[in-house]
């Protein structure tokens, strides 16, 4: 699998603020930080968890804080910043409001989880099956939670429907037969 | 109770006992690390996730033996005083920079 660029991990940042009408924080150094520590969680777990979280590497441990985490839309709500600050509100974003600072609202005994996980161990059987599938081009994905199904390069970063989390589409394997 | 290895930053001011408990993947921890060696701070610091998980476990007692909260970074001076987040003001007034 090649591994994802800081490029592709601001445009997925920038798409997502933009379908739920955030920004992403204005600070270029700031935003250049957030995205490379995404990516190195990326790279390192196969998901793109919090770079300000401690990540268990147990993708059940670590579901609610892959960015964007379960707690960006009540924290940007409250103070105007997500956690870790990659999302922002407008106001933030136009520096009415300073960027605040925000408390972690992730409770302690889901991180007390991830820390007692074990190592992760499905997670290589998951890549090894990625890899049967077509490589390039357009391919057929489905959300495993609501049965949505699109047909393009990379699953979305969150199902349109039901707002599930890009781990959880699945890729359709196809296969067309021509009879007669 | 210490085997993991802080790294240490040297500073002029050595007054204080400063350790940062960070992440290496987070830019908050990185500013805070920046920011005590900009002010000539001496310091140690883990980043924990390059952890393994017995020595995380133990840095998590660790920290919370001492009030901390379990986000990164935390900066605890002379074992007592806990800085949750890169808070340059609390810094300041701490460390008496």
């Amino acid at each position: 699998m090649t591994p994802i660029t800081i490029e592709q991990v601001r445009k997925r940042a920038e798409a997502d603020a933009q379908t739920y009408g955030y920004h992403l924080v204005p600070d270029p150094d700031l935003l250049q930080g957030l995205l490379e520590g995404l990516k190195i969680n990326e790279d390192r777990y196969g998901y793109p968890s919090c770079p300000c979280r401690l990540a268990s590497g147990n993708f059940d441990y670590d579901r609610d804080i892959i960015c964007p985490c379960d707690y960006r839309d009540p924290d940007v709500a409250e103070f105007g910043a997500c956690y870790c600050r990659l999302y922002v509100s407008k106001d933030v974003y136009e520096g009415k409001v300073p960027l605040p600072t925000v408390p972690e609202r992730r409770p302690l005994e889901k991180q007390s989880k991830a820390f007692a996980a074990p190592p992760p161990a499905e997670a290589k059987p998951a890549a090894e099956e990625k890899e049967e599938f077509v490589k390039v081009g357009p391919k057929l994905w489905y959300c495993k939670q609501c049965g949505y199904v699109v047909f393009r390069d990379d699953p979305p970063y969150v199902c349109p429907i039901c707002k599930a989390k890009r781990e959880m589409f699945a890729q359709i394997k196809a296969r067309i037969d021509f009879l007669g | 109770m210490r085997t993991m290895q802080f790294s240490k930053v040297k500073g002029d001011k050595n007054q204080h006992k400063v350790v940062v408990y960070a992440l290496s993947t987070c830019v908050w921890c990185k500013m805070t690390k920046q920011y005590l060696k900009d002010n000539g701070v001496e310091y140690e610091y883990i980043d924990v996730d390059l952890l393994n998980e017995e020595d995380k476990q133990k840095i998590r007692q660790e920290i919370q033996s001492k009030g901390g909260s379990l986000s990164y970074p935390t900066t605890i001076i002379d074992d007592k005083v806990v800085v949750t987040g890169f808070r340059k003001d609390l810094l300041k007034e701490a460390l008496g920079i």
